[in-house]
């Protein structure tokens, strides 16, 4: 009798976050929720509809538009938009946008600060959020493997890695001051299996991206670059070719690279990633400076 | 002393990795794996051990053996072992363990990190903590949330006071299978007696804990033997490695079905015709059409719906989160419990219990602060210290406030009564946090133990 009410991991999983989100809708009174059109923000915008069911979305989803993100990322993010379970801020960086701000005129760090960084923190002072929902993970990257769930900012948005809230047993702490702000993270403690493993068995709607196409690619540092517009500067040497490729993280098509890759359907991409030899990181082209890149990035506010 | 190429060459995939020669266009297969994969459980354990015991390169060999580091972070691994692994060519595999930068220039761990990986039973997570003496938060916070302790213990040093009271904060916390890891046997020349001398101290020790399970393993982690691939040095060893105890490691005891306990977290009121408490249900099972009762207030109703996006359920039980209507219309608000009637956890505005305090300003008696238990605050006082615990000896000490890192049985006054538990009984009901009234930090975490006999010598 007991084992018919024993939850798998992914239900243990999906009940945790679906809890962790919960509670800050209870506490905090201005929540929004980060959402960057991905895999785990997919994940998390459907965890955040069974924790609110059978109601609409209490808190909006925020969107950071850099201006060049690929074509078919915005396209769906306006398609589920219109179904009108929830309410979509889009928020740009009009200085940068106006400066031209682009990714071949800078370097990607200092591109990422401006148009990605920047731009949050200013839209969350803008709308005057008090938490924010984020799908970052814990097993991603080195220096996030010590993130809280329950992430306390700064006035200036910023992380102090060294005087993090202990954080035991499912009891959170959302208490803060005025100007400050919570970063939640319901994803913490799933891994990229988990996610594509959820995605699979609840039938979830992805970019179509993630999936092998015929699409035009330029080799760039050791990296396919897809031309998704007529933006993409070119190099005297580069010519567009067709190739079969897909995405495993998506960003701005200029910094995404896409791997070789034959795998049109769900089982056939997570048959590939279990046999992957290259972490999901690697094909964004701004993590690769320096090991404790993250860290640095996440001092100054970025996710 | 194996050189990199041996190591890599010694790396075996355990059997997550799927049959790597299989057509992946026989999707039957594909999807039989994903099918089986789903049903896999969860297993939460933490590691503790000294600063020098070898616990990062423990858990750096848990991922590297099961094929959970990646070829770029191997990458990244040769280049910083050069760099930062004092000239010899061999593979650090604490790196794969040490997160952050200032952690890596001063060679020690010094926050609780969370690490993942996975076999074809099982999930694991691992809470990886801190040794040092300074550092019982951390301690605390890794084990709260796990079901397992790994304590390693240096072979060379046998048992310390750090063993003493890594084991007794594992066993303040609750944690009752305890897997003793034997490390650096390699530098003891694989040596049988060293490891029994050693077994036998800890469990000279350890009897006046509440461990049910205790598992010894003797380890030589940097050359990963006994961890997941079995030792040929030491043959005398007939037992289990670190990864079988794991696989086989029983999680969540079966939990008492008919007692039904949930806190609401949220009111659920959409529309007019619709208002639900949502809540994580931590106790038991509960079908449409059972009585329950709200506490505090002692209200009884009915439930009617066990709803959830997927459909109404039949049946919820632990640790699902729902959201339950009732047929009544009574005022429940969050951080009411919804109990069954033949439940009876204990409703008081005072409770004694042993808190571990975190912040440097001292816990005091008769000064406010916030705690939280479930989702419920409530402010309150230190109404008296009974006595202070000396982790490395266990010995009772009276006192009059807690300084950081030290452990102490209080009595606590509430202005309000709450709905609560021994931490022995359920831990979710029996714990708490403490926060500070004007910085908002978690200063401390509390297991509520009301009807131990303070004499008694349990913690």
């Amino acid at each position: 009798m007991s084992a018919a009410y024993k939850l798998t991991h992914l239900e243990q999983l999906e009940a945790e976050s679906i809890y962790i989100m919960r509670e800050v809708v209870a506490e905090r009174e201005n929540p929004v929720m980060m959402y960057s059109i991905g895999k785990d923000s997919s994940v998390l915008l459907h965890l955040a509809k069974k924790a609110f069911y059978p109601g609409k979305l209490p808190f909006p989803l925020l969107h950071v538009d850099t201006t060049w993100k690929f074509k078919d990322m915005i396209a769906f993010r306006d398609r589920l938009a219109e179904k009108r379970d929830f309410d979509l801020i889009v928020y740009t960086n009009e200085e940068g946008r106006e400066d031209d701000v682009n990714p071949f005129d800078y370097d990607a760090d200092t591109y990422t600060q401006i148009m990605k960084t920047d731009a949050l923190k200013a839209a969350l002072d803008k709308y005057e959020f008090d938490a924010a929902f984020g799908g970052a993970r814990r097993d991603e990257e080195k220096s996030r493997a010590k993130e809280r769930v329950f992430s306390l900012r700064d006035k200036f948005h910023q992380w102090d890695p060294s005087n993090q809230r202990p954080e035991l047993w499912r009891i959170y702490n959302s208490n803060i001051r005025k100007d400050e702000e919570i970063r939640v993270f319901p994803l913490s403690n799933w891994t990229e299996l988990d996610i594509w493993q959820y995605i699979y068995k609840e039938g979830i709607e992805i970019v179509p991206l993630y999936f092998a196409k015929e699409r035009p690619v330029v080799k760039r540092r050791g990296t396919w670059i897809m031309v998704d517009d007529d933006r993409m500067r070119l190099e005297p040497d580069e010519k567009p070719e067709i190739r079969t490729v897909r995405f495993r993280t998506l960003g701005c098509y200029p910094l995404s690279g896409a791997i070789e890759s034959s795998a049109s359907t769900l089982p056939e991409i997570i048959h590939e990633m279990l046999v992957a030899d290259t972490s999901e990181r690697q094909g964004r082209l701004i993590d690769h400076d320096t090991a404790a890149s993250m860290e640095t990035k996440k001092q100054e506010g970025y996710f | 002393m194996m050189g990199q190429a041996a190591l890599a060459e010694s790396r075996l995939r355990l059997p997550l990795a799927l049959e790597l020669e299989r057509d992946v266009s026989d999707i039957e297969y594909m999807n039989d794996y994903l099918a089986e994969n789903e049903q896999t459980e969860l297993l939460k354990f933490l590691t503790c051990g000294s600063v020098d015991d070898g616990k990062s390169t423990l858990i750096g060999r848990l991922l590297y053996d099961s094929n959970k580091v990646y070829e770029d972070h191997l990458n990244a691994l040769i280049r910083d072992s050069r760099r930062l692994g004092h000239g010899s060519d061999e593979l650090e595999f604490a790196l794969l363990a040490d997160g952050l930068k200032a952690e890596q220039e001063q060679g020690i761990t010094i926050d609780v990190a969370y690490r993942y990986f996975a076999t074809s039973t099982r999930k694991y997570i691992i809470a990886d903590c801190p040794g040092h003496s300074q550092y019982t938060k951390n301690m605390a916070t890794g084990a709260s949330n796990c079901e397992l302790a790994v304590i390693l213990i240096d072979a060379q040093n046998g048992v310390l006071d750090q063993t003493r009271r890594h084991s007794l904060i594992v066993d303040l916390l609750g944690i009752s299978q305890v897997v003793v890891a034997i490390n650096k046997m390699d530098l003891v020349g694989y040596d049988e007696e060293t490891y029994e001398r050693i077994r036998t101290e800890y469990l000279e020790f350890s009897r006046s804990l509440g461990f049910t399970q205790t598992s010894f393993v003797p380890v030589a982690a940097k050359f990963g033997e006994n961890v997941v691939h079995s030792s040929t040095n030491m043959d005398w060893y007939a037992g289990e490695t670190i990864i079988e105890l794991l696989e086989r490691a029983p999680v969540s005891a079966d939990a008492d079905l008919e007692q039904f306990c949930m806190t609401v977290q949220r009111v659920h009121h959409p529309s007019e015709d619709f208002r639900g408490y949502s809540g994580m249900i931590t106790k038991g099972v509960i079908c449409p059409g059972d009585p329950v009762v709200v506490l505090p207030s002692g209200h009884e109703t009915r439930v009617e719906r066990v709803v959830t996006m997927d459909g109404d359920l039949e049946a919820g039980f632990a640790p699902q989160s729902v959201t339950l209507t009732v047929s009544d219309q009574l005022s429940i608000s969050r951080g009411d419990t919804l109990v069954s009637p033949s439940y009876t956890p204990s409703v008081s505005d005072a409770f004694q219990a042993n808190v571990v305090w975190m912040a440097n300003r001292a816990l005091a008696a008769n000064k406010s602060y916030l705690f939280k238990m479930g989702a419920r605050q409530v402010t309150g006082q230190v109404a008296e210290f009974i006595h202070r615990l000396d982790v490395n000896t266990q010995a009772r000490e009276s006192c009059d406030q807690l300084d950081a890192n030290e452990i102490g049985l209080v009595r606590i006054q509430l202005q309000r009564p709450v709905v609560f538990e021994d931490y022995a009984d359920d831990k979710t009901m029996g714990s708490f946090i403490v926060i500070d009234r004007i910085s908002n930090e978690t200063v401390g975490a509390g297991m509520i133990c009301n009807h131990q006999d303070t004499d008694s010598s349990a913690i």
